[in-house]
């Protein structure tokens, strides 16, 4: 078996959940310059959402298929309101406050998700029934599962729906004119207001989806999951440029990979000092290590300084 | 508590002012002596341990707020200094390396390693500002965290998730905290001898802090923090006056952490997460940023309050539907989350903001925009 193969599928399709993930971070800050910290509890709420809507029609003994798609066509409405909520009320109120307050406004929506999760889930980790049955195809020695293929597929064809949406509709043309200058965009005609709303609930879907990919393909939907994976997706944007739709797609797939990779291969790499417990920390140092020597990421423009 | 203090203001026009400033001083401090009496009597042990456990936020919250407050740079990964502070002091006073050093041995010591921290989170971020900032200071937060708990292989230095307990408790000489101190005439409980060794270190604390917000260095970070272009333009050394804010502001979070791995006796991982963080900056900016009084107001009202409410959670509850409903730490914590949102919306500069400030934020939300087209950000 090939380990480097391998390491590389499954760093594809990790990379496939945060590119979706980051897709939402990025849009939100190319338009309204803001991080919007509870988006990583968006994802979280999704992947539960599905978990309970599955579990509650598995007895009906419908094909798992089925069961994912109504789950997801569940999930995905009760983020774009759960994200609608979050930027009519935490957000919209303060705009023109200083750039610290909308943060500690996150902040505090993250914590209120987290524990109105706690109290609906529980603690537990919940494990998904398995959606496609378990074949897997061999490549060059390496496996790749139908679930893995189909994750992979899945996001790239939602992200190649909402970059033709971003480049060729009229409501893609309306988002980038609010992204290049809100204030013009509103004398153009442009509703700014119910475009920024849009954006959010636009972004809120791709991370149900992104949730119950991440549930069904490692089992840890989980109340406090939302956090390292945002702070993931996050980085991901980041790398990939801050604002820039494509470069949220490359920065998910690549940090995917230098991930799973990373965790692969440092024991080699260190003589067996650090294992792979060490996760976690690549996607910092990639955070870290962009932003002090291209804050602009790969595919943004040279900016040096966001306030 | 703004009431009193403009009583006293008004007081102290007053001829005899010097007479009325000195009777309030010398009041608040009998207070504070009597405290911890007060409360163990009135209260019990619990509460005791409550108020000893606010003044290391107090200490905390003061040494955030240098960064945050005076300096404009946030840091969201603050608690990682108080972890190399604990952590230094678990491991040279405890039986996992057989070491047992003296209090003045590892306070320093703890608070020097904690200010070096300080710097080299300082020196890659200094180009950073505002969002990106926050976010690369909560991912050292969470790699000192990670390292934290994963030092036990190949070579077991921080014990790994179980954390180090049977840390030697705070002692001078021979004289031991964690044991009654007899004085002849009273015995004095361990956690009353804390609580004094926490109030003295709290204020000196809070005097440093109110002597740099006052000194050159601290106009200095005012000026960085109003208009950093400006401030460079005026001759100000911007790069040494920020690593300067991070590595105070790191040594005052490393000697609370000390002084907590000496009270507790125990340190692990757990304690030193994010939400931790997260509590700390809350309490600088529910108090009011850059306000000394309304930071030590965020962090006694954000250490009390909580668990003034998981006290009484569970038997309201109890009274009212006959049962529990909701999980008290669960409620505590929504309400928690709730309430950030609601003073950012309402109360954006803090429940107390040092008066300046406040007119500031308020002159920047009457900033001739449009009312609902944002501002694009610059």
């Amino acid at each position: 078996m090939d380990i480097f193969l391998q390491q590389i599928i499954n760093g594809l399709v990790l990379g496939s959940i945060y590119a979706l993930v980051a897709l939402g971070y990025t849009m939100v800050y190319g338009i309204l310059g803001l991080i919007n910290f509870a988006h990583g509890e968006v994802v979280m709420i999704g992947a539960l959402v599905s978990y309970s809507v599955m579990m509650v029609l598995v007895p009906s003994g419908l094909p798992p298929v089925l069961l994912a798609l109504i789950s997801v066509l569940v999930a995905a409405p009760v983020c774009m309101a759960l994200a609608w909520a979050i930027e009519r009320y935490a957000y919209r109120p303060l705009r023109h406050a200083p750039k610290l307050t909308p943060l500690i406004s996150a902040i505090g929506v993250s914590i209120l998700l987290q524990n109105m999760a706690m109290m609906i889930w529980g603690r537990g980790y919940h494990a998904f029934p398995d959606i496609l049955p378990a074949i897997h195809f061999d490549i060059g020695g390496a496996q790749i599962t139908l679930l893995q293929t189909v994750t992979i597929g899945l996001a790239a064809l939602t992200m190649g729906i909402l970059a033709w949406m971003i480049q060729r509709t009229s409501l893609g043309q309306a988002m980038r004119a609010t992204a290049e200058s809100p204030a013009i965009a509103e004398l153009m005609g442009i509703p700014v207001n119910r475009i920024i709303t849009l954006t959010f609930v636009i972004g809120a879907a791709l991370a149900a989806l992104a949730g119950l990919m991440v549930g069904a393909n490692y089992s840890v939907a989980h109340y406090y999951m939302g956090f390292m994976l945002g702070l993931k997706a996050f980085t991901a944007a980041v790398l990939g440029g801050i604002g820039n739709i494509t470069g949220a797609m490359l920065g998910g797939l690549l940090l995917g990979l230098i991930e799973s990779l990373g965790a692969g291969y440092i024991e080699d790499l260190t003589g067996g000092f650090l294992g792979s417990n060490y996760q976690d920390i690549f996607a910092f140092l990639v955070l870290i290590g962009v932003l002090v020597f291209r804050p602009g990421g790969l595919m943004g423009e040279r900016v040096s300084e966001r306030a | 508590m703004k009431m009193t203090a403009r009583f006293l203001a008004r007081l102290s026009r007053h001829p005899n002012d010097n007479r009325v400033h000195w009777l309030a001083w010398a009041l608040l401090g009998l207070l504070l002596a009597a405290l911890p009496w007060l409360v163990a009597s009135g209260f019990g042990n619990t509460w005791l341990r409550i108020l000893n456990f606010a003044l290391l936020y107090v200490m905390l919250a003061l040494g955030l707020n240098i960064v945050v407050g005076f300096a404009g740079l946030l840091d969201m990964g603050y608690i990682a200094f108080y972890a190399v502070g604990a952590y230094l002091w678990a491991l040279l006073a405890s039986p996992q390396f057989g070491l047992h050093w003296p209090l003045w041995a590892i306070l320093p010591l703890g608070a020097g390693l904690a200010g070096l921290f300080g710097v080299l989170l300082g020196a890659p971020t200094l180009k950073l500002r505002g969002d990106y900032l926050a976010i690369v200071t909560l991912g050292f937060g969470e790699i000192i965290r990670i390292f934290l708990n994963n030092l036990n292989a190949p070579v077991n230095i921080t014990n790994g998730p179980q954390g180090i307990s049977a840390i030697d408790p705070v002692h001078i000489g021979s004289l031991s905290l964690a044991r009654p101190i007899d004085l002849g005439f009273v015995q004095v409980p361990s956690l009353v001898s804390y609580y004094y060794l926490f109030l003295i270190a709290a204020l000196v604390i809070i005097g440093i802090a109110l002597r740099l917000e006052r000194s050159r260095v601290g106009r200095a970070w005012a000026a960085i923090r109003e208009d950093e272009v400006a401030a460079k333009a005026c001759g100000i050394n911007t790069r040494n006056v920020k690593l300067l804010a991070f590595a105070m502001g790191a040594t005052f979070g490393g000697v609370a952490g000390g002084l907590f791995a000496g009270f507790q006796q125990f340190v692990s991982p757990e304690s030193f997460g994010l939400l931790e963080s997260v509590m700390v900056l809350c309490m600088v900016v529910l108090g009011g940023m850059g306000h000394i009084p309304g930071v030590i107001f965020g962090a006694l009202l954000l250490t009390v309050l909580p668990e003034f409410f998981r006290h009484i959670a569970g038997p309201v509850q109890q009274s009212l539907f006959g049962t529990v409903l909701i999980d008290p730490e669960n409620l505590r914590m929504l309400l928690f989350g709730l309430s950030l949102v609601l003073v950012m919306r309402y109360r954006p500069s803090g429940l107390w903001p040092s008066p300046q400030r406040r007119r500031e934020i308020e002159d920047v939300q009457r900033a001739d925009a449009p009312a609902d087209v944002p501002v694009s950000p610059m």
